[in-house]
């Protein structure tokens, strides 16, 4: 009762300044709010975005909610918010649901690492590009596989079931984890497949979101995983050193992942072709990109300029915030080309949708 | 006992005819009716609002769920994929983690909430001691289960994994504990259910357990049974209907935890007669993939597994329902 109480006065207060707090910046100037919601993975990132932008532009509020790559995608469909968020660009087929038009916007990149769980193991494990497949298809079971200690001489092995700990949600993470695979092992494409959700072999043990996977694979002996990498260091998990195509051991540092990204050739609407970016020559070779996706048409013109405004600071006073955040920089040639689409193709006009 | 001149009793209901000392007075009764008739037309309308939510999600989730329907049929029961990406859905493993989840939760909590009612409400302890020890366990309810699966991950998991260990080393010949342990699996999901239903296992049966007419106690004890003859053979059985009410409470609770459980249970869709094993049930699977569900097949197939849950928990609700009604109708010793 004590308890309940204390808690309802404090939700109760929260909610008071929460309220006196959006009054009163409706009452400083006319507010344009913008919505936005999509992939957990930006959200710290995007979150800096909208604080240090509103420093800036006072009478421009901006939210976003991470609540994953699919629902934001779902939300921008039926139109219930003013930008969304992915780890996957959306596909043409469900560009072509949205009436009001999409724009993409790539806003940041990074490193997914591979994380294990080998109580005994000190040293950073090596996984070539054969080997790390072949744990994730189903191939490799055992930790003490010959084709393992081949790339970790002078590491004592255990004689374990390899545990393999993925998303139980349908995630970014994962289609950049799978497409990253698939374009090393075709063997991996056919029986896991790179999207959201791939089928994988045997009892996988599920979490919910990077935090859930970080958390087995923490506390389970045996397991190994993948998270966005700077889930990893948060959590002090065991990281894999992965081969890249010129045959380097390479760690997910933001350093590596740039160098990943920096041969991405992004096309002409900057999605990218996972399969061109799958396998990068150098740098390291699990790494993605994620996108804010705008509408073409906003039902005011305010509105529009509001979207066109934090976009370009997004791209640009706001990339010197990624590499403290730990994510990967857009190149500059392909922001200002960005910047240039969305200035021309973003406006206000006839909307055929139900607008907000 | 009756104080009618007590100026702080409440006298709305004092002008009756049954009161006659007390004077009619035509004029005040008039505003004290209406107040009466709208706040019972109040109060019907909540309860008919309450009954029409039901109606309402029902239709909802029926509605939402009718592309699954239509496309798997009755054969969604018992089949066993689950393959968002050529959308192929089958509830069977689901179900079977949701159920067998809460089966071994119940075979936990029942025996571990009947001595907590028993010792809460015998005086083993002194009467303090025990009623703080029935606050306490009442105190578990009170804890969110994102904190409860939490602790489920960093203590319970990592303590209960040598016992499960050893079970598949010296039993895997029973097909309990065949399979190699995980760490998270149907057991710890099973016994973090257990513990997050022991306080209404607990709390009922001790309110039952008190209710007990002290004439049967002494009846026991004056014919010279020892006080354990008295719990075993006369308390115990008294109070059976109303325990079973307990139990199915409990039960229902079990049936639609989500965030402990999602947290444990190693969300792997397989059907094992291993306890060892990983599982998966309806709620983990509804918190995970609703909302990623673009396809409307996919949201459907979830929401034909809501449906799934919403007729096994309202079935074992109204079991409990026909259980009280039992009691109270049998009347017998516990009818208060």
């Amino acid at each position: 009762m004590l308890l309940s109480k204390t808690t309802f006065r404090r939700t109760a207060t929260a909610s008071a300044i929460a309220v006196a707090l959006s009054f009163g910046s409706v009452l400083a100037a006319v507010a344009q709010t913008l919505n936005g919601a999509g992939a957990t993975f930006p959200e710290p990132l995007y979150q800096r975005y909208i604080s240090e932008f509103q420093k800036k532009n006072p009478d421009i509020q901006v939210n976003y909610q991470g609540i994953g790559s699919g629902g934001g995608i779902k939300q921008l469909t039926a139109e219930t918010v003013d930008f969304a968020g992915s780890d996957a660009a959306m596909t043409d087929e469900e560009v072509a649901k949205v009436d009001r038009g999409v724009v993409f916007v790539p806003t940041a990149g990074g490193p997914v690492a591979v994380v294990y769980n080998l109580p005994g193991v000190t040293d950073n494990l090596k996984l070539s590009q054969e080997v790390l497949p072949d744990i994730f298809a189903g191939k490799i079971t055992r930790w003490n596989d010959s084709k393992i200690a081949a790339d970790n001489p002078g590491v004592d092995l255990p004689n374990r079931t390899i545990k393999l700990a993925v998303r139980a949600d349908s995630s970014g993470t994962t289609f950049i984890f799978t497409n990253a695979l698939s374009a090393i092992d075709p063997y991996f494409m056919g029986r896991v497949g790179a999207n959201k959700a791939p089928r994988w072999p045997g009892r996988p043990i599920k979490g919910k979101g990077n935090p859930g996977v970080a958390q087995l694979v923490k506390k389970t002996p045996g397991t190994i995983g993948y998270v966005e990498s700077s889930f990893a260091e948060t959590n002090q998990l065991q990281t894999a050193l992965v081969e890249n195509k010129q045959g380097q051991f390479v760690a997910p540092t933001i350093k590596n992942a740039n160098l990943a990204l920096a041969n991405v050739k992004f096309n002409q609407d900057f999605r990218i072709d996972f399969d061109k970016l799958g396998n990068p020559a150098a740098g390291y070779p699990i790494t993605g990109l994620t996108w804010m996706m705008v509408y073409k048409q906003y039902p005011e013109a305010a509105k529009a300029e509001a979207v066109k405004k934090f976009v370009e600071y997004a791209l640009t006073e706001g990339q010197d915030l990624n590499d403290d955040l730990v994510y990967t920089e857009i190149p500059e040639e392909i922001t200002t080309q960005v910047i240039e689409t969305v200035k021309n193709t973003v406006g206000a006009g006839a909307t055929s949708g139900s607008s907000r | 006992m009756q104080q009618p001149s007590d100026p702080s009793q409440p006298t709305g209901r004092t002008f009756t005819a049954d009161n006659p000392a007390e004077p009619v007075d035509l004029v005040t009764i008039e505003p004290g009716f209406w107040l009466d008739q709208g706040f019972t037309w109040l109060l019907r309308g909540f309860a008919v609002a309450t009954v029409a939510v039901l109606a309402w999600m029902s239709w909802i989730i029926f509605q939402q769920a009718l592309p699954a329907i239509q496309t798997f049929g009755w054969a969604f029961l018992w089949r066993q994929e689950w393959d968002v990406g050529t959308l192929t859905f089958g509830a069977l493993p689901y179900i079977y983690g949701t159920l067998v989840s809460s089966a071994i939760a119940l075979g936990l909590a029942v025996p571990v909430g009947l001595a907590v009612a028993l010792v809460s409400s015998e005086n083993f302890l002194p009467q303090g001691l025990r009623s703080a020890l029935g606050f306490l366990v009442e105190l578990i309810a009170a804890i969110p289960s994102v904190i409860v699966g939490l602790w489920g991950i960093f203590i319970l998991i990592p303590f209960l994994l040598p016992f499960q260990e050893a079970l598949f080393n010296y039993f895997s010949w029973i097909p309990l504990f065949s399979t190699e342990p995980f760490g998270p699996g149907m057991l710890p999901a099973g016994v973090i259910l257990a513990i997050m239903i022991l306080p209404t296992m607990a709390a009922i049966s001790r309110d039952v357990l008190l209710a007990a007419p002290p004439a049967l106690r002494s009846g026991s004890m004056s014919l010279g049974a020892t006080r354990w003859e008295t719990i075993l053979n006369v308390l115990l059985p008294a109070g059976v209907s109303g325990i079973l009410g307990a139990a199915v409470l409990a039960l229902g609770r079990a049936l639609g935890e989500t965030m402990a459980v999602t947290m444990v249970i190693g969300n792997s869709p397989y059907i094992s007669a291993s306890l060892l094993d990983l599982g998966y049930t309806i709620p983990a699977i509804l918190a995970n993939e609703f909302p990623e569900a673009l396809d409307p097949l996919h949201v459907g197939a979830l929401m034909y597994l809501a449906l799934i849950l919403f007729v096994i928990t309202l079935g074992v609700n109204m079991l409990a329902v026909l259980l009280v009604q039992l009691i109270t109708q049998q009347g017998g010793p516990f009818n208060r």
